[in-house]
């Protein structure tokens, strides 16, 4: 499946070195549902900027350690 | 699946199937009976209201089935909802434009109502559609 974004994101890892924080529990905590979560890891769905802000204060990390926006030529 | 990707699924076939049920019986009244003179006022009613009830009872249904999560839509589910119906209106307005031509054109009254019912019909398949496809693949 083609990915509609370019964007890429470290949510996976950064849950996983959060004690295995759930794609429930992260969407709980920045009031969104489970499905957008794993829209958002699987590259479905770029999310707002607020959104991304909001995760990436949930794991206390700058965004830029959340999302990361290759250039054209690495991909 | 989230509790408003149901809700498009069960639009998406109540308000199809209202339509093809509509479809079904003003077609075998055409069969013999001149168009002018079809009733289909009221099975037009009659289908647009059951496709409403139709579609509150199967989205209770669905959530019986299969609870949701949440019931409350996110920003995503504003999302795909923009692009739905922003992509789609198209077929609401090309239904408007041909009833307004037809109706300076003096033609019978069944035919414009059934052309405003069709791109209604049409608006809310082809964005139930886009919208299932955005939650699908990505937007």
């Amino acid at each position: 499946m083609s990915k509609p974004t370019r964007i890429t994101n470290s949510i996976r890892a950064l849950r996983f070195a959060r004690g295995e924080m759930t794609q429930a529990d992260l969407a709980q905590r920045i009031g969104v549902t489970r499905q957008t979560i794993i829209a958002i890891e699987q590259g479905r769905y770029s999310p707002s900027l607020e959104v991304a802000f909001q995760i990436a204060r949930v794991f206390k990390v700058p965004l830029d350690e959340v999302f990361q926006y290759p250039d054209r030529e690495s991909r | 699946m989230s509790y408003e990707e149901k809700g498009t699924w069960v639009y998406l076939v109540t308000s199809a199937g209202a339509y093809a049920v509509y479809l079904a019986i003003i077609l075998g009244r055409v069969a013999d009976t001149p168009v002018a003179d079809v009733s289909y006022a009221a099975v037009l009613l009659w289908t647009a209201g059951a496709s409403i009830v139709a579609s509150i009872i199967g989205r209770t249904l669905v959530e019986t089935v299969s609870p949701s999560d949440s019931r409350r839509g996110d920003v995503r589910d504003r999302d795909v909802s923009r692009f739905g119906e922003y992509a789609s209106r198209w077929f609401l307005v090309a239904g408007a434009a041909a009833a307004l031509v037809m109706a300076m054109a003096k033609v019978d009254y069944f035919w414009i109502a059934n052309v405003i019912y069709l791109g209604f019909v049409l608006w809310a398949v082809a964005g139930s559609v886009l919208k299932l496809v955005a939650y699908r693949r990505g937007l």
